[in-house]
């Protein structure tokens, strides 16, 4: 009850006009910078915060936590629309959200993205309230052999979620790995697959190979077509707005997503397109339609979308009750916490209740503005599809190269943008799937440094993987999706040779 | 006499801007906006400006290699032209060191050291090591028992480890360094007691000392720092005084009177009030040390960092 009371006066200070304001301004800029890759909100953020430095702390702190969600929303209308995802958790977005887009169904992808949102920020802001200081403790129980075992189970689920061919899968996955051990090498300091040059060590940016891959890669796809490439791109079939079914199919992943996101995103080294993952594989494995994966399944644009929502919200647990920032947006935050003199952590709470409350609050209300802005602009967004194909691609080119430099002003990232491109078309052309490659650049270097780690705090022990009680679930867990299919399949494959065998008789 | 005149005229136009224009200046930041390096060069850009100092000042980001790629960039567009500063510190001298760039501390204009934090060993609350002779003992008797948490290998944290064991008397080669990446995934290990000890700059774990979760056992500044509650490494036993300083540079190429200018304008910021302000809202400490004397200091740190990353077999 305590915890409520102050939540309430916590809402009193944020609908202060002028808060509200605040707010307002920050979830439509946040949205802007969601939508135009290259400049995310950790950027935003950093560029505003010698200019918020003579307002009150309480207003600042509420602009950027509308941009914070704002950007969240604002990821998912480029990969949805564009194929063009600005920012590492909506890369899952653009898998079935693109191929919505292109079957004419872009408005109901939108509207789940942005309706799965508002359920997923409503619900973690709300654990985050109430549930904050038990999360963190979980949180914290994760080590390195725990994390090591949670990313097996990450490779695992994710691996059997894509494509139908488990060569071609895995041949695109060990492309991402080996793009992974591009660079500096966090635990010795030396550089591993840089041939000599200064712009590798840093490895390759998820974003840069991210946007190649998907847009570049598909824009020379479609031209290497020509007038060969059958018209699938159909601006608006059906209704504009989510039907009866697919609000049915929605709800359960928009829950799911939020159950998956919330507590990956208060992990310290979690992040929040690991929640997209598992959110995404396991909406495949539930889902009743399965077989529409790949071709624009809603419920793969619902969960991993409320999902990376949700673990935005997780991300504030440990900046606030720990001072741990997590994500680059939360290191600004908390460099925007120490402007005012405040010092985030255990005793934020007690010390400054009226801040904190005050900023889960305006979370709240940002949220509810976020939807209200962006609903209507749906209609909008999706006329977009119906720009005609050579204008449209050579849009998404420009808006492509745009962000990348944006993000990096460098002629060697641009480079690599146009090479990975040539590489997604080439995978394209061969049948390859494209995600694999980037989940395994996103996991490969988490799953070895997490590895190394507990290895060398154990002195070389392998043991100590299966002594923790949670990493021997994760590894059973993982051990389990990987045989069980196998196991179904060698049954499957015993009927069918048996039925067979019976019509030979 | 029309000579005497036009020549007048020409100084009096020359001397003109400087005089009643301050100098543009241009911070390059070789690190992602929202980082130490980045909030130093935000950070002057206020002070310049709010103090007048100078009447326009641009901060650029460059980020990557622990500021050298930045670096390399910086000498390129810098050269000569004295309206261009570059932010840096410690760490950039072992990132050189270890990614063996290319272009080193040497190609730039020392102009000042501006600010430093002191490093700190923590321990959770709960653990059975409760001071530095504590901590020298395990390390003695078993080196690869004792876990650090850090930053990244070569880096600040990492080069204080070295140097602590070896001071202490112990082969810097089998310190069982754990690096982690920022955003505080270091604390976190040590918070959930994945670590023996953990080593960074004070500020990463000060809300956790305050609410008694970490104890810290040891600081590597010269005598003791009014903020922070323990003892430092040398009353612990150890003689050994590390800095995790910042400061800036100039391009290379510049005559004496342009180099004593801008040594001139960063003197006049680090005295200005706008300054002291930040560095108290910040929590940063004010370390200044101005062109020659930061020039010799670095050059010891150069040596000392060189031989420190040889032992513990970083670098070759």
């Amino acid at each position: 009850m305590d915890t409520f009371a102050l939540l309430l006066q916590g809402l009193s200070v944020a609908i202060q006009p002028i808060n509200l304001l605040y707010a307002l301004v920050g979830v439509t800029l946040g949205t802007a910078v969601g939508v135009l890759p290259g400049i995310g909100p950790a950027t935003t953020v950093a560029l505003l915060l010698p200019v918020t430095y003579k307002l009150d702390p309480a207003g600042s702190l509420i602009m950027f936590a509308g941009i914070y969600y704002g950007g969240m929303y604002g990821g998912s209308t480029t990969s949805i629309l564009l194929n063009t995802p600005g920012e590492s958790a909506s890369i899952v977005t653009a898998l079935e959200g693109n191929k919505m887009a292109k079957a004419g169904r872009g408005g109901p992808a939108l509207a789940t993205a942005a309706i799965g949102s508002f359920v997923a920020g409503l619900i973690a802001t709300i654990a985050l309230a109430f549930l904050a200081p038990w999360v963190v403790k979980f949180a914290l129980a994760f080590g390195p052999r725990e994390y090591f075992a949670l990313m097996v189970l990450a490779f695992v689920t994710v691996s059997a979620a894509f494509g139908d061919s488990a060569l071609r899968g895995l041949t695109s996955l060990f492309i991402g790995l080996t793009l992974g051990i591009i660079g500096i090498d966090l635990q010795t300091g030396q550089a591993r697959l840089s041939f000599g040059i200064p712009d590798l060590l840093d490895g390759v940016e998820v974003t840069t190979l991210a946007v190649a891959m998907f847009a570049i890669g598909e824009t020379l796809f479609v031209a290497a077509q020509g007038k060969r490439a059958p018209e699938t791109v159909e601006p608006v079939r059906g209704s504009l707005w989510m039907s009866a079914k697919d609000w049915a199919r929605s709800w359960k992943p928009w829950l799911r997503g939020t159950v998956i996101g919330f507590p990956i995103g208060a992990m310290p080294a979690g992040g929040a397109e690991i929640g997209t993952f598992f959110s995404y594989a396991a909406e495949k494995k539930l889902s009743k339609h399965p077989e529409e994966f790949g071709h624009g399944a809603i419920e793969g644009v619902a969960g991993p979308e409320a999902a990376n929502n949700a673990s935005a919200a997780g991300t504030l647990v440990p900046l606030l009750t720990l001072g741990l920032p997590t994500s680059a947006t939360a290191a600004i935050m908390l460099a925007g916490f120490q402007q005012y003199g405040l010092q985030p952590g255990p005793l934020l709470f007690t010390s400054n209740p009226q801040l904190v409350w005050g900023l889960i609050a305006s979370l709240l209300i940002a949220n509810l503005m976020l939807i209200v802005l962006n609903l209507p602009l749906i209609g909008l967004w999706v006329k977009l599809l119906t720009i005609p194909k050579p204008w449209l691609y050579a849009g998404i080119l420009l808006f492509a190269t745009l962000g990348t430099i944006g993000a990096n002003p460098s002629v060697f990232e641009l480079g690599m943008l146009l090479a990975f491109g040539l590489l997604g078309y080439g995978l394209r052309l061969f049948h390859f799937p494209i995600a694999p490659v980037v989940v395994g650049l996103i996991l490969g270097p988490m799953a070895e440094q997490q590895l190394r780690r507990a290895l060398a705090i154990s002195q070389g022990d392998v043991l100590v993987l299966f002594t923790s009680p949670i990493s021997a679930t994760l590894l059973a867990l993982a051990a389990l999706a990987l045989i069980v299919p196998l196991i179904l399949r060698a049954r499957g494959k015993g009927q069918v040779l048996a039925a067979v065998a019976a019509d030979n008789d | 006499m029309k000579h005497l005149v036009a020549t007048a005229l020409l100084a009096g136009a020359l001397a003109l801007p400087t005089a009643a224009l301050a100098a543009d200046y241009s911070i390059m930041a070789p690190a992602a906006p929202g980082g130490g390096w980045d909030q130093t060069a935000r950070s002057m850009q206020e002070a310049l400006t709010s103090e007048g100092i100078s009447g326009n000042v641009q901060v650029t980001n460059v980020p990557g290699a622990g500021g050298t790629i930045g670096l390399a960039q910086f000498v390129q567009e810098a050269n000569g032209d004295p309206s261009k500063l570059i932010v840096g510190g410690y760490v950039m001298v072992g990132a050189i060191l270890t990614n063996k760039a290319p272009v080193t501390l040497d190609a730039v204009t020392p102009i000042a050291r501006l600010t430093g934090e002191y490093e700190v060993i923590v321990v959770p609350a709960g653990s059975d090591i409760q001071d530095l002779a504590g901590l020298v003992a395990k390390l003695k008797a078993d080196p690869g028992s004792v876990s650090w948490a850090g930053g990244s290998a070569g880096g600040t944290d990492h080069i204080t480890a070295g140097l602590f064991a070896k001071t202490a008397g112990v082969d810097p080669k089998l310190v069982n360094y754990v690096a982690f990446s920022g955003g505080g995934e270091a604390l976190a290990a040590v918070l959930g007691s994945q670590v023996t000890v953990g080593i960074s700059g004070y500020g990463e774990f000060q809300s956790q000392v305050e609410a008694g979760a970490l104890r810290v056992i040891g600081v590597s500044a010269p005598e003791k720092v009014a903020i922070i509650n323990g003892p430092t490494f040398k009353e612990g036993g150890v003689d050994l005084v590390v800095q995790n300083w910042r400061g800036v540079w100039a391009g290379p190429g510049l005559s004496a009177e342009q180099t004593a200018a801008i040594g001139a304008d960063i003197e006049k910021l680090v005295n200005s009030a706008a300054w002291k302000k930040i560095l108290e809202t910040k929590g940063w400490i004010n370390t200044y040390l101005p062109g020659e004397e930061f020039k010799t200091q670095l050059a010891t740190e150069i040596t000392a960092t060189e031989a420190i990353l040889k032992d513990i077999g970083l670098v070759q």
